[in-house]
């Protein structure tokens, strides 16, 4: 579990996360949204240590982020995979390696130890016939399972997704979003992803955190979503016909 | 910058495989340029100098003896060096560069790796190979004057080679790798810092490269004087 309280975070005197508190919970997809500019990069990048907060706390299984050591950091690094939102795989690496990179940076496994672990997270991913490829040789959709894949191979506990299918078509997306589901589910990971998609909020939204203007907004399940009368995330949520009808039927029903 | 890249060190077997990898493409992948740019220049110093010994008092053996001094002294350590802030710098720029667009360098900081190091020191490594370059380039720049001269009917190989030793003074040699050792790092870490420290997206990654390769032309220029200043006067 994530928890995070009355965190600040600003850049030459503009604040742009104005004091969150929530939780993430364990074997749950928790989703971030909210509108461009609303503060949601910033405050993924914040759980990930990769921007220092200013005034809060950010405690992973009570252990606060502010007080560990660099040593500590380390380790809590190597227990969280990130999904990043062009996938940011190695370009000189071909895809099996991207997989074994963490494995071989981290741990003293032999060679043949490590590249069975990373087909089995390749078979994870229902990769095919993508071993030796480039990243340059495969689709967007391929990438991102590869990207789960590279997030997964070290068993982490927390699992970060930044956008994980923006520039792919529906029916991967739906693919996408679902195998992140499964595999929440699978080994108790704490995930969180940061979206915009409105697929994802509907199919896979276990715990919802609206963010606006670096506030939290609106907090709850996409069930919740349905039945919420703050007139805010009404607007973004169901700011295109499709999602009115959608919501139309969900309460007549 | 430096402290980060001299810091946590990454594990040893991929640091090595980085720095092999780093010896292949910024020393091996140098050679053909600069031997091609060396021998070529060897030769036009040499008819240069020939053309311009008007008087038939002065020995024809000048010709092999401004050779060596201009490829020695200055050419092969220092011209390399900015022919070399082109090719190698540009390339660890856009490389580190494209990197940091494509958030592979925030993929490796997630992991958990010293970024700094598992980038930028096996540059370093690999380009403390440089005099190797820059020793290949004065051989085949005397090599080309020697061709120009004797081929183009400027002197006689005896004439070239007795003034290619004539007043020879090791410590010229010492001099031109000293220099050499100072170019190779601030070849490896200018670029590094732009690449590194760059925003924006492509197009940014393009400007970074061009800065780059200014900054490290004047860096090399200044500390150049800085070291003729304290190492000849």
């Amino acid at each position: 579990m994530i928890s995070v309280e009355n965190i600040t975070k600003s850049f030459n005197d503009v604040e742009i996360l104005k004091g969150i508190s929530t939780e993430f919970e364990k074997g749950k997809t928790n989703l971030i949204i909210g509108q461009s500019g609303s503060g949601k990069t910033v405050f993924l990048k914040c759980l990930l240590g990769l921007f220092e907060i200013n005034t809060g706390t950010i405690s992973f299984e009570d252990k606060k982020l502010k007080e560990m050591t660099g040593k500590d950091r380390t380790i809590l690094r190597q227990e969280m995979g990130m999904v990043f939102q062009g996938s940011a795989l190695f370009d000189s690496m071909t895809v099996e390696e991207n997989i074994m990179f963490p494995m071989q940076m981290f741990t003293k496994k032999a060679d043949s130890e490590i590249r069975d672990r990373a087909n089995i997270a390749i078979k994870r991913v229902n990769l095919i016939n993508a071993n030796t490829k480039f990243p340059d040789e495969i689709s967007g959709g391929m990438k991102k399972r590869v990207a789960i894949a590279r997030a997964i191979v070290m068993n982490p506990k927390y699992l970060f997704c930044d956008e994980p299918n923006s520039g792919l078509d529906p029916k991967t997306a739906i693919l996408i979003d679902n195998l992140i589901q499964e595999i929440t589910a699978e080994f108790k990971i704490t995930t969180v992803i940061n979206t915009h998609d409105m697929n994802s909020v509907m199919e896979i939204g276990e715990k919802i955190i609206f963010l606006k203007n670096g506030q939290k907004a609106w907090e709850g399940s996409n069930k919740d979503i349905f039945q919420t009368d703050n007139q805010v995330v009404s607007d973004f949520v169901y700011s295109s016909d499709l999602f009115k009808k959608v919501r139309e039927v969900y309460l007549k029903n | 910058m430096l402290k980060l890249t001299f810091g946590k060190f990454t594990k040893w077997k991929i640091l090595k495989q980085l720095i092999l990898k780093d010896i292949d493409s910024l020393i091996i992948g140098s050679l053909g340029i600069v031997s091609f740019i060396s021998f070529f220049v060897g030769g036009v110093v040499a008819i240069q100098t020939a053309l311009n010994l008007e008087n038939p008092l002065l020995p024809k053996n000048l010709i092999g003896f401004a050779t060596r001094q201009s490829i020695i002294l200055e050419f092969a350590p220092t011209f390399i060096s900015i022919i070399m802030a082109g090719k190698v710098g540009s390339y660890i720029t856009s490389s580190i560069g494209t990197m940091r667009v494509t958030e592979q360098i925030d993929a490796l900081e997630v992991m958990g790796v010293n970024t700094h190091n598992y980038l930028i020191f096996p540059k370093i490594v690999s380009l403390s190979l440089y005099p190797l370059i820059i020793s290949i380039s004065m051989f085949l720049g005397v090599f080309g004057g020697y061709i120009a001269s004797v081929y183009g009917g400027f002197s006689s190989s005896v004439d070239f080679v007795e003034g290619i030793q004539l007043d020879f003074i090791p410590f010229h040699i010492t001099y031109a790798f000293i220099k050499t050792l100072f170019f190779s790092f601030i070849l490896a870490t200018i670029p590094s810092y732009h690449g590194y420290y760059m925003n924006g997206g492509a197009l940014e990654v393009g400007k970074a490269s061009t800065v780059s390769f200014v900054w490290t032309s004047v860096v090399i220029i200044l500390l150049n004087y800085l070291i003729t200043q304290l190492l000849l006067t």
